[in-house]
């Protein structure tokens, strides 16, 4: 069988550094003047395509994203990371600053299930045997995209990858999962949705020539409702609030075990 | 009417008549020179608004991005062993070349990549953020050694250099001695001609990257009776029989970054290998500091910012008099100045990078940003080290660290004196 095509799909998160705070409202985090990045295991993801690629084993790796028209830059990261093409669709009357969320509100973002729906659309139109993505968003850590995206497509599906191989003759891969107690290893048939855990390989960084060359590089940006080929389904999730956790109580020093107990049981603890 | 006229006439006459020592108020013909930035044609009614100085192209954060976490992964990790040891770690090296951080200029068609001036000026800042040193390594090789080949090397010159230089090799700048420090062109390295080679004799000192180059530009005179005009750059390998390189210096900052003296003893150069012409080195060596300095600008100005991003977040935490030391108002207004001038020093420097890749006169504000970065990296770590208390005395946090680096901006690349020398000389031809 000819080298494969992959698909990885990327979101673009505010960055793992940036201390996320609840924007005036209650509703959504604060996201304007926020420094964002691409999701950490979009990352690895992407880079474990990219490998292939460069194993020979992939002949093209397009990334994907389903966001607002500020994704490209996530989509830019991941063409100088190393994919070949890009492709955006983007999401209709997304404001300004509005990432793919836990998928509220209008121009919320998309969540999912909706993220899910797009990418099996493109899935359809761009026929890759492999679609790869990170196990969850680092933003809202739903950790669903990868799952419902097999089900829509009815393909396999192997989660939490900590290694990929692909077989001799690319029908198959084989897989290491990582699971509650151990590893699970695992054959896939192609086609497969595979999602990326924090073990699969450690990213690049992105080389200077590399960057310039992203520019180049084509990226198609696709409105949601012309990749469904009709109206955007309602978001099935509505956020009611969103509030930071409560501050920490400074702790207390006791002398003894017998002072702690003592202590516990007067605040009602045990 | 006119007989106002006649009055206002009548008292210029008389004024003209007062020696000047007796009119101290009266001013000569001035010209207000707030700035000397140019019109752009049709700027208003095309309702272009310029873009604020910290405005970035998408390659530009793309890359600024991508040696932050370089820098934080890669080399935050070594920087205090590196500083212990006073010496490189080859990784930081070689991690160098592999980003394509030493050839950020250089064109593609010798393996560079062909980036602007002021990526080289984000790049310097965001290394220097975590360790001044490395950052220096970064600096001269893109200001200074890449530049120098480009600028005035053969095609030869470039064909067999450049693509070295962009890979794997470090080029060092060979132009101080002993009695020649700023006072650059009084120097005794001497270059004789014999056929068609020449030999050096002679020994520099405060070499920086020494110890990691392989290709030096020394600067050596030919002809002591023209003085500094007989002072030519020669192209000298490492593996050159009779270059030496001494022992490195034992500094207090930028420990990592190797200073070393280096000696030549019959040194025999081939004369295809002079940079440029024959008596021209002094200028190249002054046209090449001219924009180094806007490089040492960015360093001192990612050091200060390191230095104070380091610091903040221990002043909210630390808890005294039972509310954190950056809740006192003494302490917040301390640090909004400090704040302020790190601004003040980013803009000039910006704005001097700016106006060097576009191709306008620079060599002012270049010296100004140098000039003023380096003053403010020195009152920021000084701050930040009281701000934190005992423990920015200690070698437990970075703090120490950036105190004893920024030192040196006042120093190298022209000291301060020498900057507002520069800067006078400039103001002395405006008015």
């Amino acid at each position: 069988m000819a080298p494969l095509k992959v698909l990885v799909g990327v979101k673009r998160v505010i960055d793992f550094a940036v201390k996320v705070r609840v924007a005036p409202g209650g509703h959504v985090v604060q996201e304007q003047g926020v420094k964002h990045s691409l999701n950490p295991f979009c990352e690895i993801a992407l880079e474990e395509a990219v490998r292939m690629r460069e194993r020979g084993e992939a002949a093209e790796v397009i990334a994907a994203t389903v966001g607002s028209r500020q994704s490209q830059d996530a989509l830019r990261t991941a063409l100088a990371l190393g994919a070949d093409r890009a492709v955006l669709v983007e999401l209709p009357g997304a404001g300004p600053e509005q990432g793919a969320g836990p998928g509220a509100g209008p121009g919320q973002g998309a969540g999912p299930p909706l993220v899910a729906a797009a990418l099996a659309k493109l899935v359809e139109r761009e026929k890759p045997q492999l679609v790869l993505l990170g196990k969850q968003a680092i933003d809202d850590d739903c950790n669903q995209t990868g799952q419902i995206l097999a089900a829509i497509l009815d393909w396999s599906q192997g989660t939490f990858l900590s290694r990929l191989e692909l077989d001799p003759g690319s029908s198959s891969v084989r897989i290491q999962r990582e699971v509650d107690g151990g590893l699970e290893q695992l054959r896939l048939q192609l086609p497969t949705v595979l999602t990326a855990d924090l073990r699969l390989n450690q990213p690049r960084y992105a080389t200077l020539p590399n960057i310039m060359k992203a520019k180049k590089k084509p990226l198609e940006v696709q409105p949601l409702e012309q990749l469904l080929g009709g109206p955007v389904p309602p978001p099935r999730l509505r956020v009611l609030r969103l509030e930071e956790p409560p501050v920490r109580q400074g702790a207390q020093r006791v002398e003894s075990v017998p002072a702690l107990l003592e202590r516990l049981a007067a605040l009602g603890r045990i | 009417m006119a007989a106002v006229g006649g009055y206002l006439r009548g008292c210029a006459k008389v004024k003209r008549n007062i020696p000047v020592f007796l009119a101290p108020w009266r001013a000569s013909p001035c010209a207000f020179r707030s700035s000397r930035s140019e019109p752009m044609p049709n700027l208003a009614s095309d309702g272009v608004v310029c873009a604020p100085l910290q405005t970035f192209t998408e390659e530009e954060t793309m890359l600024k991005n991508m040696v932050t976490k370089f820098a934080q992964e890669r080399v935050a990790p070594l920087v205090q062993k590196m500083d212990e040891n006073s010496k490189m770690e080859d990784s930081v090296i070689q991690g160098l070349f592999e980003q394509g951080l030493m050839s950020i200029e250089l064109g593609e068609e010798y393996g560079g990549t062909g980036a602007s001036f002021f990526s080289i000026i984000l790049v310097v800042e965001e290394l220097a953020k975590v360790d001044p040193a490395v950052s220096l390594l970064c600096e001269l090789q893109n200001t200074l050694t890449n530049k120098l080949f480009t600028t005035y090397g053969t095609e030869e010159q470039k064909r067999t250099y450049l693509p070295r230089v962009a890979k794997d090799t470090i080029g060092s700048f060979c132009l101080s001695e002993a009695g020649s420090g700023s006072d650059a062109f009084s120097l005794k390295t001497r270059a004789e001609k014999r056929g068609d080679y020449y030999v050096i004799n002679g020994s520099k000192m405060w070499i920086s990257l020494a110890e990691h180059a392989g290709v030096f530009f020394v600067m050596a005179n030919t002809d002591p009776s023209l003085g500094y005009r007989g002072i030519t750059c020669f192209i000298v390998d490492r593996d050159t029989e009779g270059l030496h390189v001494g022992k490195k210096e034992d500094k207090l900052g930028i420990r990592a970054s190797s200073t070393c003296p280096v000696t030549f003893e019959n040194v025999k150069v081939p004369e295809t290998n002079i940079l440029g012409q024959v008596g021209q080195g002094y200028k190249y060596a002054i046209g090449m500091l001219n924009t180094g300095r806007i490089g040492i600008a960015a360093q001192m100005l990612g050091l200060a910012q390191g230095c104070f991003d380091h610091t903040i977040p221990y002043t909210k935490e630390r808890i005294q008099f039972g509310k954190s030391v950056f809740d006192f108002q003494g302490m917040q207004h301390q640090i909004a100045q400090v704040a302020t001038q790190l601004e003040a020093a980013r803009l000039l420097t910006y704005n001097a990078a700016r106006l060097a890749e576009t191709g306008r006169p620079f060599i002012k504000e270049a010296s100004m940003a140098k000039y003023y970065a380096a003053e403010v990296a020195t009152l920021t770590t000084s701050k930040c080290i009281e701000w934190m208390g005992g423990v920015g005395f200690t070698k437990n946090y970075p703090i120490e660290k950036y105190y004893r680096d920024c030192k040196i901006g006042t120093i190298y690349e022209g000291t301060s004196n020498i900057q507002l020398s520069t800067i006078a000389k400039s103001l002395a031809k405006e008015y």
